[in-house]
Formats: C-alpha cells, sequence, structure tokens
C-alpha cells in the first residue's frame, strides 16, 4: 500500500507505476487462477470474479494507506489485492484452508484482513455503503484524516443502502467515496433494465455532493478522479460519487453461461479495452516502463500467483474446533 | 450509594457514565436529542429520544459524540455496525424494536457475522438499545417483544432487563462488551423506580436472578413478565405452593444452571412470556429443560404467552391478549390435577 497521495497520473513515479501495474496483473491472474481451479472442481462454495475490473480497484486503493477503510462486494477479490490483503491467505482462504486470511471461516465472499483497513468482501448487495459511512464516522469522531472508500455495484444503486448511506455521508459531510463499478449487470440482468436512472454520478447533483463518470477501462482516469475524491475527503470536503464504466470478463458467477451478454462487447472487452493491455500501451508510449521491464513484472506476479496456489493445496483444512470458535469475543 | 432511580433514569445514567468513561462511546439514532441544526435550541436537544430517555445527554456531551441520524434505519444501523469495527463503542437505539425489519441485514449478516465471518480478526463491540413490550395501546407494530428473534442468531447477545438497578449495570455490561448485544428496553417499565448504585458497576450477562425461593413450581418470567410471575406465585402462597420466580435477565447467553437447578427441585416448570409462542424464548427455555432435566418433572412444562397473533390495538383486547397472574395459576392448576385450583 502506498503511502503519499499522487493526484496526478502525469506526475506518477516509476515506482508508483510498478505498484500499479503489479497489482493490475496480480488481480488478473489470480482470478484465472482461480476461474481454472474452481473448473476443476478443486475450489468449494461460489465464486464471483473480478477480472476486467482492475482499473477501478487498483486505481482507487492507490491513494489509500493502511489505516484507510475499503468495503467491497461478493466480487471482492480485486478490492482486496489492491488493499494489500496477502496472496497466499486470500488464495487459502478461497480454498477454506486453515491459512485463509479468515482462517477458512469466510471464504470468497467474505475476504477481510482488518489490519489493511479492508472491512470485507461482502455477501449481501447493498450491505457495504452503511459500512464505509460507518467508518468515515469513525474517521470524523477520532479526527483521524483517515478515509473510507466503498465500492459497490450498479446493481447495489437500486438498492436502499445507496440512497441511506450516501445522503447521511453527505449531511454529515463524511470523509467516503462511493466508487460505484458500473460493469453493466447485476446478476443477469443489464443496467438499462433495472434503473431508471442512466447515470449513478448523477445522483450526486441531487445529495449536492461532488460526482463524477470515468472510463473504469483507463487506470489513469480512475487514478485522476479518485486522487481528487480522496483529497477532498482528506480536507474536509464531503463525500463524492465516482462512477466507473467498466465491464466484467467473466459470469456473474463461476459457472453463468453469460446469454445475457452481447458477443462483441465482450469481444472488445478483453480486446481492445482491456484495462491492463491499455494501461500496459500508457506505460510504454510514456516510456515509465519498458517491455521488457512490463514482461519482468508479469513473470514475478506468475511465480506469486502459482505460490499462492501451491501453499493452499498444501494448508490443512480447519481444525474440528473451529466449528464454533469466533461466533463471540466472549461468552 | 445507592439512589433510587426510574428505569429510563437508570438507562441515562448508564449512557453518561459510560461516555465519561470512554470517548469512544458515542450516541447515535434517530432523534436520540433532536433538533439538530435548529437555530433557536442553540444546540441544546429537543427530545432526548421519543421517550425522552436520553434527555440531556447532548448538552454534556455535544453533537459530536450525540448524533441524531435519518429516519434510515439501515443506513444509520450499517455505519454503527462499522464504526464499531473501526474503533468506536456506538450505542445505536433502534427506536422501537418492530423497526427491525428495516435494518436486520445490518445486525444478523454484518454485526452478528463479522467476527466468526473474519476468523476472529474484527470484533464489533456494538451495542443496539430498541424498545419492546405490549400495554402501552401502540398497536401491532409498536408493541412487539422481539428478543427472540435476535436469540436466535449466533454472534448476538440479548439483555431484556427488568428493573432500574439491573438496566444500568447490564447496559453498562453491553457498552464494553467486545460483542454486538442488543438490550431490550420495555416501555411500559421506563417509569419504575428502584434503588440503582451511583457511578459505574456491572452486571455480567448470563447469571439469572431468582427473586423468590420456592420448592413446589418454577416460573421463568421475561422483561416484565417477572411482575405477572411474582403476583402469580403470591397467590399460589396463600394456596400453600411456593413457587420459585427466576428472572433469566440475559437470553443470550441464557443462565441455563439456574433455571435446571431449580427445576430439579421443583420438579414443575411454567415459563411467562409476552411475545408469540412459536420459535420464541419461552419455547426455547422449555426444549432446553425438557431436554436436560426431563427426569426431574413431575408435570409437562407450561407456557403462559401472547396468543399466536398481532398485539390488538384496542385496551380491552390488549388486556386479554398478555399473560397474567392468572393465566400462570390456571396453567399450574392443570399441572397438578386441581380443576378447583382453578377459581383462585
Amino acid at each position: 500500500m502506498q503511502t503519499e497521495t499522487q493526484a496526478s497520473a502525469k506526475d506518477m513515479t516509476v515506482e508508483k507505476a510498478k505498484w500499479i501495474y503489479t497489482k493490475m496483473q496480480e488481480i488478473r491472474q489470480f482470478e484465472t487462477a482461480v476461474h481454472e481451479i474452481f473448473a476443476k472442481g478443486e475450489i468449494p462454495g461460489f465464486v464471483h470474479l473480478y477480472a476486467g475490473e482492475e482499473a477501478v480497484a487498483v486505481g482507487v486503493c492507490a491513494h489509500l494507506t493502511d489505516n484507510d477503510s475499503i468495503t467491497s462486494t461478493h466480487r471482492g477479490h480485486g478490492h482486496c489485492i489492491a488493499k494489500g490483503c496477502d496472496l497466499n491467505g486470500m488464495m487459502a482462504e478461497i480454498y477454506g484452508r486453515a491459512t485463509g486470511l479468515c482462517k477458512g471461516k469466510g471464504g470468497s465472499m467474505h475476504i477481510a484482513d482488518v489490519s489493511k483497513g479492508m472491512l470485507g468482501a461482502n455477501g449481501i448487495v447493498g450491505a457495504g455503503l452503511p459500512l464505509a459511512v460507518g467508518a468515515g464516522l469513525t474517521a470524523k469522531v477520532k479526527k483521524t484524516n483517515d478515509v473510507a472508500v466503498c465500492f459497490f455495484g450498479d446493481g447495489a444503486s437500486n438498492h436502499g443502502t445507496f440512497h441511506e448511506a450516501v445522503n447521511m455521508a453527505a449531511i454529515w459531510k463524511l470523509p467516503v467515496i462511493f466508487v460505484c463499478e458500473n460493469n453493466g449487470f447485476g446478476e443477469a440482468s443489464t443496467f438499462e433494465y433495472a434503473a431508471a436512472a442512466d447515470s449513478i454520478a448523477n445522483f450526486a447533483k441531487v445529495y449536492k455532493i461532488a460526482g463524477e463518470t470515468v472510463d473504469g477501462k483507463d487506470l489513469t482516469a480512475v487514478y485522476d478522479a479518485a486522487g481528487k475524491a480522496v483529497a477532498r475527503a482528506r480536507k474536509g470536503e464531503g463525500p463524492t460519487i465516482l462512477e466507473c464504466m467498466t465491464y466484467r470478463d467473466f459470469g456473474h458467477f463461476e459457472g453463468d453461461t453469460q446469454s445475457y451478454k452481447d458477443k462483441e462487447k465482450q469481444q472488445k472487452a478483453v480486446t481492445d479495452d482491456d484495462a491492463i493491455l491499455r494501461f500496459q500501451g500508457y506505460l510504454k508510449k510514456n516510456k515509465i516502463l519498458s517491455a521488457e521491464e512490463i514482461k519482468g513484472l508479469d513473470d514475478s506476479v506468475k511465480a506469486a500467483i502459482d505460490e499462492a496456489v501451491r501453499f493452499s493445496e498444501e494448508s490443512p483444512f480447519p481444525d474440528d474446533k473451529e466449528v464454533t470458535t469466533d461466533v463471540y469475543v466472549s461468552y | 450509594m445507592a439512589v433510587k432511580m426510574s428505569y429510563s433514569e437508570a438507562i441515562n445514567d448508564a449512557i453518561r457514565v459510560a461516555m465519561r468513561k470512554d470517548d469512544d462511546v458515542i450516541l447515535i439514532g434517530e432523534d436520540v436529542a433532536g433538533g439538530a441544526e435548529v437555530d433557536h435550541l442553540q444546540d441544546q436537544g429537543a427530545w432526548g429520544g421519543v421517550f425522552g430517555v436520553t434527555k440531556g445527554i447532548v448538552e454534556e456531551f455535544g453533537r459530536d459524540r450525540v448524533i441524531d441520524t435519518p429516519i434510515a434505519e439501515s443506513g444509520y444501523m450499517g455505519a454503527a455496525v462499522s464504526a464499531a469495527a473501526t474503533g468506536l463503542r456506538p450505542i445505536s437505539e433502534l427506536m422501537f424494536n418492530d423497526f427491525i425489519g428495516s435494518c436486520l441485514d445490518e445486525v444478523m449478516n454484518q454485526a452478528a457475522k463479522f467476527h466468526y465471518m473474519f476468523g476472529g480478526k474484527a470484533k464489533v463491540p456494538l451495542t443496539i438499545r430498541t424498545i419492546d413490550g405490549a400495554g402501552f395501546n401502540a398497536a401491532a407494530q409498536h408493541s412487539q417483544s422481539l428478543y427472540a428473534l435476535f436469540t436466535h442468531i449466533p454472534g448476538i447477545k440479548v439483555v431484556i432487563p427488568s428493573n432500574p438497578y439491573d438496566m444500568k449495570g447490564l447496559l453498562l455490561s453491553a457498552i464494553f462488551d467486545d460483542d454486538p448485544v442488543v438490550v431490550f428496553e420495555d416501555k411500559t417499565l421506563y417509569g419504575m423506580k428502584s434503588e440503582v448504585g451511583e457511578g459505574f458497576y456491572t452486571i455480567p450477562f448470563g447469571k439469572a436472578e431468582i427473586k423468590r425461593a420456592g420448592n413446589d413450581l418454577t416460573i421463568v418470567g421475561l422483561g416484565k413478565q417477572v411482575y405477572t410471575a411474582l403476583k402469580a406465585a403470591d397467590k399460589l402462597a396463600k394456596k400453600g405452593f411456593e413457587a420459585e420466580v427466576i428472572d433469566p435477565r440475559t437470553l443470550s447467553p441464557l443462565d441455563e444452571d439456574t433455571i435446571i437447578n431449580s427445576v430439579k427441585k421443583t420438579g414443575r416448570l411454567i415459563i411467562v412470556d409476552e411475545a408469540y409462542p412459536r420459535c420464541s424464548a419461552a419455547t426455547d427455555i422449555a426444549a432446553i429443560v425438557g431436554d436436560k432435566a426431563f427426569d426431574y418433572l413431575d408435570a409437562p412444562i407450561k407456557r403462559v404467552t401472547a396468543p399466536h397473533a398481532p398485539v390488538p390495538f384496542s385496551p380491552p383486547l390488549e388486556k386479554l391478549y398478555m399473560p397474567t397472574p392468572e393465566k400462570i395459576i390456571d396453567a399450574f392448576s392443570v399441572m397438578v390435577g386441581d380443576k378447583v385450583f382453578s377459581a383462585v
């Protein structure tokens, strides 16, 4: 996790660019690995993959410290990685092993690491919105200068909690950034069908806060907009709605046939529009990283993901007693 | 030093004691102060909660720590859960427990689950104060006693204080507990007065109180129904039967031992609960005793509860709805096979 705030991509240091690119690759390769392993039947339960949306999680979290909080969704692996969760611990959690970040008791939909400010992936659509307000409230009451980021989908914008949370953050001027990942689908229904509004950022006008819609496939666009929003929040200028237009490469869940997707759009999303390919192009064009350097980062990420899989496969399942531990702090 | 205080004043006092002791304690809810940003109030509170229970607290601690919320239970309850997970000790007021329908997710899926789901690495030191209880002609959506609903959920503690002394000690325990706790305030008890300790004291969870000793019958009274039980016990005493009356004080954790030990002595158990009878706390206690003390029972366990119906508005109907000493005595007469006895 980076500690300094750099508001604009054009001022991005090489070190920062490397961190961002590495995190994006970690997400992509992590999700690709989970996709393949799930297909082999080696991962239990439900899995929802983040691949395709990397620029959003990383472009936002690049401005955060471990003291800042994020809330997430059931599609949370990307947020966890961008916020600095340990890859081995994450993968082992998805495998349901004792070495997982949550001791194997949470799984894919509930990966959390409070010490990193990651308040948990969440199995309930819309639940993260008020939770982010609470983290923002703590920052305000304790006068810490920390911020809270809520990642949520376009589907959650139709949920009552979206409006309750944005309204409260607005009236209390809390340091909260509401980052909507508008990937065009809530499960198997399109955004156009499920939402009467055609823009989620437009709700910012109604609640009299800052709002912006950006190309969520463009790391630099997300990075710049998030930098401004985080800076505003830290200065006590209140919340922002940042709507990032993006696309999920895989289905809603693993096993989804995705019959509701337009084939051309899907193809474009993983080629011309791909967030990682576009950021690679940006890095090369601006001579921030060379093709060789990028290849080097890709390879080291691959080694880290291979290691996470090996670590998970070799890890034990939780002890039987774990069924009833951690229900209460004391009882 | 003990001072005479009402149930309502005991709550107010407990909150002030907690807020003086620890800056991380905040009070949040709908009109817990009231009148926020109204110029002519000059930052005095308007209401102090719908029953005035938290009156004066905003004047002592200010609006940074006494936070009026919009009428948006999902929103502020979710915020309170996360504020707890990130370093505060919020006391979140859910005005009436009936409103849980608007924020059950935040309590059931968020607060109750974080500690377990995150492998013991997160804690949610949240206190939810909420009003329950029938007998106030408040009708079906403002009169329920929904403590069983929360008792059902692992990860939540449930407290049902029946008097001012217990209320203060149990509420202070709740505020400084590291788990989410729901504290039920029976609205009909707000005016009740008793001796309450000064300053900071706590009452541990899971410790029932034997309100009256007896060898012939055990009566467990939940919340204010402990008084219905005590009245029935007085009437039974006149007939030569001594009932032991137990106030469990907390439903989760539940002091099973005190109840079971009493039943082992008396051989008979009646549970008095004004909540609905199905899947209820009364049913739960009956099942536990049936499971663990069956051999000691001389008669079937009886439950004196509300009927399986919403709380009615009309005063005569609400009166019929509630447990009474007479209903307890009727149940006992069936248990001892004495039909004549029901005429007491």
